[in-house]
């Protein structure tokens, strides 16, 4: 499939380098020159240098032969102005557009037809939503939904003293007392597929498929406590921690946020009476201190900056907040992070990455296409979720008799609102949707591509 | 690996000719190619190492030379050339595209040989890699280090793909190749050349290259070849992104190429001056545009065929010859030679700078095709015109040693860096370069490699930081 990237900045070469290597062929249109270079010695794609709303520029970059537009520039309206633009010149094209001002969200999504959009992605609104699925259940690192929101797969620590430590894989369920699929082990930066003779050990992360309802139980089963959040300190007052309060302001919780910005802080103030807002660098540990950082049950650290993210969490971490959630917005990978303390960490690029990535499978394969995709267990391996169709074979068989291919891995099988984690005696039937675990370097597209 | 197959058929013409002893080579050249690939394959796969711009350089130098030495190993091992660096001198000689040749009586080889040798054109001119990178998906192709293997090998100085993916590319260039290739050999055909003949001056045209396979060159054959052969040569000089472009139907753009109305103006005008300088020489006029269209694009293409000995023509017609030797044709081509598009550069970049000694304060793009060329490509340029200069002086120097007139030194280097083939003198058309010493032949097998990879690759390979460890 030809597509057209529209913006060479960090969202639109990880794009670049995820889609080429799928084989697609990815023409980037940039105005600097100096990305570009870099761009096109690093992927297999071509570049075209030039205004990404001018026309001869889009001709120039193919916009007649091409399929896909994804507009990532810098510009919400630069974003909108190429979609219409490209859409013009070819009908036929699809387009993606990322629009991150909260002013606009509305009411583009209500005018998209009248900008030629196909999608409208929002990184940021999408890691607000991914941090307050995070805060309903603090305890677990990651949290990705499946089937409706049915099935999950939760991230968990095991801690030195978590009734986890030292227990074999097959008598898993005797500890938690519900039923749980161990999919993946992350351990010492490396993930594997256990098995049933797997022994945890302290310091693994390990990647939990579980029914959305048994989530307190496992908490609880696990001894860790979960008392409910009530005061959440959020750091940085950016465009997330708006779409954050907006998601949460209905639960009756204490948010505050503090920004370093005082005319930012001044708007804020204005459009969101019901929070406390202060003004302030959280990089001063007095501070958080006289901001009571101590007494807080979540601390979101949401600044521009990495680095000052992962030194206000790790402050937190060792102050005893009991969820931390870190914002990175330049690591491709957390590989670098090892055991650093600084609880879940979400990376709006990446969630917005997979999610149009989903789309250009899902284009590139109508039938039978995965319907979401997820990465876990440090980007190294996939989840993937499909829906079994009439040309699947091996409906009906218990699981234990189906040949996989090696590295992948049946997690549930959700038969309308009745949730079975899969185990050797399970099966599936037409019209499931299946959750399948698979390394990375294997990529799905097809269900029936699972099999040997 | 793929040399082994390229081989195959040279092989089978040998065995279908009974020649014994080059039979004997090319089975032991192919044993020799299978065991060293089976060797790197079993060594290689176990570094992984990830691809840079040092290393695709590197990769493509080291290729070349590899290349050539197995390439030689049938020459070597079938006795036909029984000095070791006389059969590298002829491989590298065809790898390049060169055409310079240490035979005496070409006749005289196998025609297995002969075919090994036309055919070395054909593979050196598109480049190698690039026709490993079409028919292979390298691993790792998803990272872009593939870029770099093309911009080395390439000629030219602004090397851009057609398409986003390297392997359509790369496919695309060589069927356009293949298929200009084949046209050219039916044209052939169709003024009664023998196949085996068509074959050779074929790929001797289309890798602009020149090695033939009679003794004179092609002065043997009829006007309606001769003419044929000149027509290619210069179709094979154009930058094949040209013809893509024609392919895809953008007619306007492809004749308002800057580069290519330069290279045909300058064929135009060199044609006619040499055809007003060699009035009287021959029978009429056409006999006369006849020779100088030939030996214009043979030379301007850096082919080295010849219709007529040009080293005996008017030192005028010489003096044009030479010029054209040193510009060469378009980039992008099979061609050697500085390339159109440079000298191009160079003068609008010299108009340029004249203009800012009169208006200091003025602000000016240098500009191409109706666009702005950054300044980097202009920075390269000239240090690439420097390094040229400075690589043609030292080789003149060392060469020199050998006592010959100056036109045969200075047109010997001339005609290696620039990948022409013949030059003036001793090593004109109907003369060889097997009278140089050893050294001197070493000093011009890196002279083509060095004009063929355009200095870069192999100044690289040569340097010394290229290999300590950081």
């Amino acid at each position: 499939m030809r597509i057209i990237i529209a913006g060479d900045g960090k969202l639109g070469s990880s794009l670049a380098r995820q889609l080429s290597a799928e084989g697609n062929d990815i023409t980037i249109i940039d105005y600097k020159e100096g990305v570009l270079e870099d761009s096109e010695e690093r992927y297999d794609v071509m570049v075209v240098s030039g205004n990404c709303v001018s026309k001869d520029v889009l001709m120039h970059a193919g916009v007649k032969e091409s399929d896909l537009l994804i507009a990532v520039a810098e510009a919400d309206e630069v974003n909108l102005l190429c979609c219409m633009t490209a859409h013009t010149l070819n009908p036929n094209l699809h387009t993606i557009a990322r629009v991150r001002n909260p002013e606009y969200t509305q009411q583009v999504y209500e005018m998209r037809s009248q900008f030629a959009l196909s999608m409208i992605v929002n990184p940021e609104r999408q890691a607000a939503v991914e941090i307050a699925n995070l805060l309903k259940y603090p305890g677990f690192l990651q949290r990705d939904t499946f089937a409706k929101g049915r099935v999950e797969i939760v991230e968990l620590r095991v801690d030195a003293d978590s009734k986890l430590c030292n227990v074999p894989l097959s008598s898993i369920q005797e500890v938690v007392k519900c039923k749980v699929l161990v999919c993946a082990v992350l351990r010492d930066g490396e993930a594997v597929a256990p098995g049933g003779g797997f022994v945890l050990q302290e310091g693994d992360h390990i990647f939990v498929t579980a029914m959305n309802d048994t989530l307190a139980v496992l908490l609880k089963n696990l001894g860790i406590v979960t008392h409910k959040v009530k005061n959440v300190m959020i750091c940085g007052g950016g465009r997330i921690s708006y779409y954050l309060v907006k998601l949460l302001e209905k639960n009756g919780l204490n948010l505050q946020i503090i920004e370093k910005d005082r005319e930012r802080c001044e708007e804020l103030a204005a459009i969101l009476p019901d929070v406390d807002i202060t003004h302030g660098d959280v990089s001063s540990q007095f501070l958080l201190d006289s901001q009571g950082i101590k007494d807080v049950d979540a601390l979101i650290t949401l600044t521009g900056l990495d680095e000052l993210n992962m030194m206000v969490s790790l402050f937190g971490e060792r102050c005893g907040v009991a969820q931390v959630i870190t914002k990175l917005g330049r690591l491709d990978s957390t590989g670098i992070l090892g055991d650093l303390s600084i609880g879940s960490v979400v990376n709006p690029g990446e969630l917005c990455r997979n999610r149009i990535v989903r789309y250009v499978r899902a284009m590139n394969n109508q039938v039978g296409a995965a319907k979401s995709i997820h990465r876990i267990a440090d980007g190294q391996m996939e989840a993937l979720e499909f829906v079994v169709e009439a040309s699947t074979p091996h409906c009906g068989v218990p699981l234990k008799d189906i040949k996989l291919k090696k590295g992948v891995l049946i997690a549930s099988i959700a038969k309308g609102a009745q949730i079975d984690i899969a185990h050797g005696g399970s099966s599936y039937a037409v019209g499931d949707t299946l959750v399948v675990v698979t390394d990375k370097d294997k990529t799905i597209y097809h269900l029936n591509e699972i099999f040997e | 690996m793929m040399e082994g197959l390229f081989m195959l058929p040279a092989l089978g013409i040998s065995v279908f000719q009974k020649e014994t002893m080059s039979v004997k080579g090319f089975a032991w050249s192919i044993g020799v190619i299978l065991l060293l690939s089976l060797l790197c394959s079993l060594y290689g796969n176990k570094s992984e190492r990830r691809f840079y711009a040092k290393e695709g350089m590197v990769c493509v130098g080291f290729s070349w030379i590899l290349l050539s030495v197995l390439g030689c190993l049938p020459f070597y091992i079938s006795r036909e050339i029984p000095s070791f660096v006389d059969a590298l001198f002829e491989t590298v000689s065809g790898f390049t595209t060169t055409g310079a040749s240490i035979l005496s009586s070409v006749e005289d080889m196998s025609k297995g040989l002969l075919y090994w040798r036309s055919f070395s054109h054909w593979i050196g001119g598109m480049g190698v890699l690039v026709f490993v990178l079409a028919i292979t998906s390298v691993g790792g192709s998803e990272t872009g280090f593939t870029m770099h293997l093309l911009r080395a090998e390439s000629a030219g100085p602004n090397v851009g793909k057609l398409t986003p993916k390297m392997k359509t590319t790369a496919s695309i260039l060589y069927w356009m190749y293949i298929a200009l290739t084949a046209l050219n050999v039916v044209f052939l055909l169709l003024g009664e050349m023998p196949v085996f003949e068509a074959l050779c001056t074929a790929f001797g045209t289309a890798g602009t290259g020149g090695f033939g396979v009679a003794n004179d060159s092609l002065a043997g054959y009829s006007p309606y070849i001769q003419n044929v052969t000149s027509i290619f040569m210069l179709l094979f000089g154009v930058n094949f992104s040209f013809y893509y472009l024609l392919m895809m139907k953008r007619f306007r753009e492809f004749f308002k190429e800057e580069e290519l109305r330069m290279y045909l103006g300058c064929v135009l005008i060199a044609v006619c001056l040499i055809v007003w300088n060699l009035r009287g020489v021959y029978d009429g006029f056409g006999e006369t545009l006849r020779h100088a269209l030939f030996q214009v694009s043979s030379i301007i293409t850096t082919t080295g065929f010849a219709t007529t000995d040009f080293a005996q023509w008017p030192e005028f017609s010489k003096a044009v010859l030479l010029c054209l030797m040193a510009i060469g044709a378009c980039a992008g081509s099979t061609a050697g030679g500085f390339k159109c598009s440079r000298v191009l550069l160079l003068m609008k970049n010299a108009r340029r700078s004249i203009r800012k000694v009169v208006r200091p304060q003025k602000v000016q793009a240098v500009r191409c095709n109706g666009h702005a060329v950054g300044e980097k490509v202009l920075d390269n340029i000239s240090s690439y015109l420097v390094l040229y200069v400075l690589i043609i002086a030292s080789s003149f120097f060392l060469i020199s040693v050998d006592g010959y007139d100056l036109t045969t030194n200075i047109s010997a280097v001339m005609a290696c860096v620039n990948n022409v083939g013949p030059g003036f003198g001793l090593v004109g058309p109907t003369g060889n370069y097997g009278g140089y010493s050893i050294l001197s032949k070493l000093v011009l097998i890196v002279d083509m490699l060095v004009g063929r990879l355009e200095i870069f690759p192999i100044l690289i390979l040569i340097s010394r930081s290229t290999w300590r460890r950081k």
